[in-house]
């Protein structure tokens, strides 16, 4: 399996969040996580519901990238006029997105970094969902690029999404729903399953160790490694490549490399 | 028989300085760009925008038209950071009520049931409450549980852009998803619609297409017809977004990167100048869809 990539690597553990999810919508957002719920839903979950990424739910994935706009078998339909009465704020999804920063808390940034709420140094997206996707349904990550830019040291810059810190939690509030899952990055897979909610590390990719994971992480990280990131087989592979023919899973990990050289 | 046309100026005309309008669409897709342009060709100033943001709030930004943004995002999809909002916010030009997706429209409920908030759980554990100055309420009964109160956006007028409407303002909407325009409607004191096809009685055309009217007319003030109106973001089914135009808008934002000098080219004197820039109604709608 010497030319399974890290990135296919990536796709098939993030694929592992959506597993035992019942009926939820599993919705990836970018390549890799979408992919990973498509592997999900071909392979281990087929329970799990899923969108065209436009409207439509779709019981076979679409595949990424360019394809016929009629290229979908609609099942039924999920516009964004139904999205919150329905997966969002009745806790029928699992998200797995791609922050731009994540602390110790597993609380997520998205929209500015720097400067101030009134003028910030460099405005992003804005929260989109975030707040109401965290406090309602399981959210997990991928982050192609594990640096401590990403898993900041302290406390995200604009705190977008609902994590496990005590001071944030405005008493009397309902957050039973609050469940941050798996976090996969170019390096390895981590959960919440430490004290009080703290992150672990529970596989390292392959050539990857722990000191690495750590020194590329702005807090501490608890280590709870059982062994090394599975790679998928054959079967998944053929599945991801039927889900991505133009290779735009390639462009996700700077230089896309073999998943067996992850520490070079 | 209710007569509800008006001159897109007719139209812009109705607003004034200071007020807080709502803009149809999501992001680059069916937004009443055509109207926002119209807005961008007056001297109204000091607006509060309330939108699931696109070009529509980049421009309006660019142009010092907003005096306040009320937000959850502002993207082009194909282009995830909206470069002119970027640059308003960088430069600390914007006053904003930052919201999570599901609050907006929560909150232009609110407004449509005139109702002072509606509880919710969303933004508890986050930023936006001290930041948006969002207020708690306790459940009075036995749970009694802490919902932030969000506020009703309330709107003094509303735009959309339809595929039909009727004289009377009966819309037809065909794309797969209607977003929030609805609410935006009802959360306003005034709806002003542009439409792809306008037509007198929209029974006696099309009496078996009314399940396509997704807000009642009691909503809508006004209406008018302006083809490819949703230029340059998406009409489905009639034409796609535009992304070399969203391109170009994009690459401006940083050469020159002064909205004065090319607002000609991205909001034109009048519709037909803005259309021939852009190759016209041919080439606008031969704009394939958007493949998400």
């Amino acid at each position: 399996m010497t030319d399974v990539t890290l990135a296919e690597l990536c796709i098939f553990a993030c694929s592992e969040a959506f597993r035992n999810n019942g009926e939820v919508v599993a919705t990836g957002v970018g390549p890799v996580p979408r992919l990973a719920a498509s592997l999900a839903k071909l392979t281990h979950s087929p329970e799990l519901m899923m969108t065209d990424g436009e409207c439509y739910l779709v019981e076979q994935p679409v595949p990424i990238g360019p394809r016929k706009y009629e290229d979908r078998k609609a099942a039924g339909y999920l516009p964004f006029s139904r999205f919150f009465d329905a997966a969002v704020w009745t806790g029928r999804r699992h998200a797995m997105v791609t922050p731009t920063q994540i602390d110790r808390f597993g609380q997520i940034n998205l929209s500015q970094l720097g400067g101030t709420h009134q003028q910030p140094k460099t405005q992003m997206l804005g929260v989109r969902g975030f707040p109401g996707n965290t406090i309602y349904h399981p959210n997990s990550f991928f982050f192609p690029s594990h640096t401590t830019r990403v898993f900041v040291a302290g406390e995200v810059d604009m705190v977008s999404g609902v994590g496990y810190n005590p001071a944030k939690r405005v008493p009397g509030g309902n957050y039973s729903a609050v469940s941050l899952r798996t976090i996969v990055t170019n390096l390895c897979v981590m959960d919440f399953g430490g004290p009080d909610n703290a992150v672990r590390v529970v596989s390292l990719h392959p050539g990857v160790t722990f000191a690495q994971v750590q020194e590329a992480t702005g807090f501490e990280l608890i280590d709870a490694v059982a062994g090394e990131t599975a790679l998928p087989g054959a079967d998944e592979l053929a599945i991801i490549a039927s889900l991505d023919p133009h290779g735009i899973r390639a462009s996700v990990i700077k230089d896309n490399p073999p998943a067996r050289s992850a520490a070079a | 028989m209710l007569d509800k046309r008006m001159t897109p100026a007719e139209i812009v005309g109705q607003l004034s300085d200071g007020m807080t309008i709502g803009i149809g669409g999501w992001g680059p897709r069916r937004k009443p760009m055509a109207l926002v342009r119209e807005i961008l060709r007056s001297d109204l100033k000091d607006l509060t925008i309330v939108a699931y943001g696109g070009a529509d709030v980049g421009m309006l930004c660019a142009a010092g038209k907003v005096k306040k943004l009320v937000f959850a995002f502002v993207s082009l999809d194909a282009i995830p950071l909206e470069p002119w909002f970027r640059k308003a916010r960088e430069a600390g030009q914007l006053e904003v009520l930052e919201l999570d997706e599901g609050m907006v429209q929560w909150g232009l409920k609110a407004a449509a049931f005139q109702l002072p908030f509606l509880p919710t759980r969303v933004g508890l554990g986050t930023d936006l409450a001290a930041l948006g100055g969002l207020k708690t309420v306790q459940s009075p009964y036995a749970d009694g549980e802490t919902l932030i109160a969000m506020p009703a956006l309330k709107l003094d007028a509303a735009l959309l852009h339809v595929n039909r409407s009727d004289w009377r303002g009966n819309v037809h909407v065909f794309g797969p998803d209607v977003y929030y325009d609805e609410w935006f409607a009802r959360a306003a004191a005034k709806t002003y619609v542009s439409c792809e096809e306008l037509v007198d009685k929209i029974e006696d055309h099309y009496a078996d297409q009314a399940q396509y009217n997704i807000v009642e007319r009691a909503f809508i003030s006004g209406v008018t017809h302006i083809p490819c109106g949703a230029h340059p973001s998406s009409m489905p089914p009639a034409y796609g977004w535009d992304m070399k135009a969203f391109k170009a808008y994009t690459d401006a934002a940083k050469d020159p990167g002064d909205w004065n000098a090319v607002k000609d080219r991205f909001v034109g004197a009048n519709e037909a100048d803005y259309l021939a820039g852009f190759g016209g109604k041919e080439a606008v709608a031969a704009l394939p869809l958007p493949i998400f």
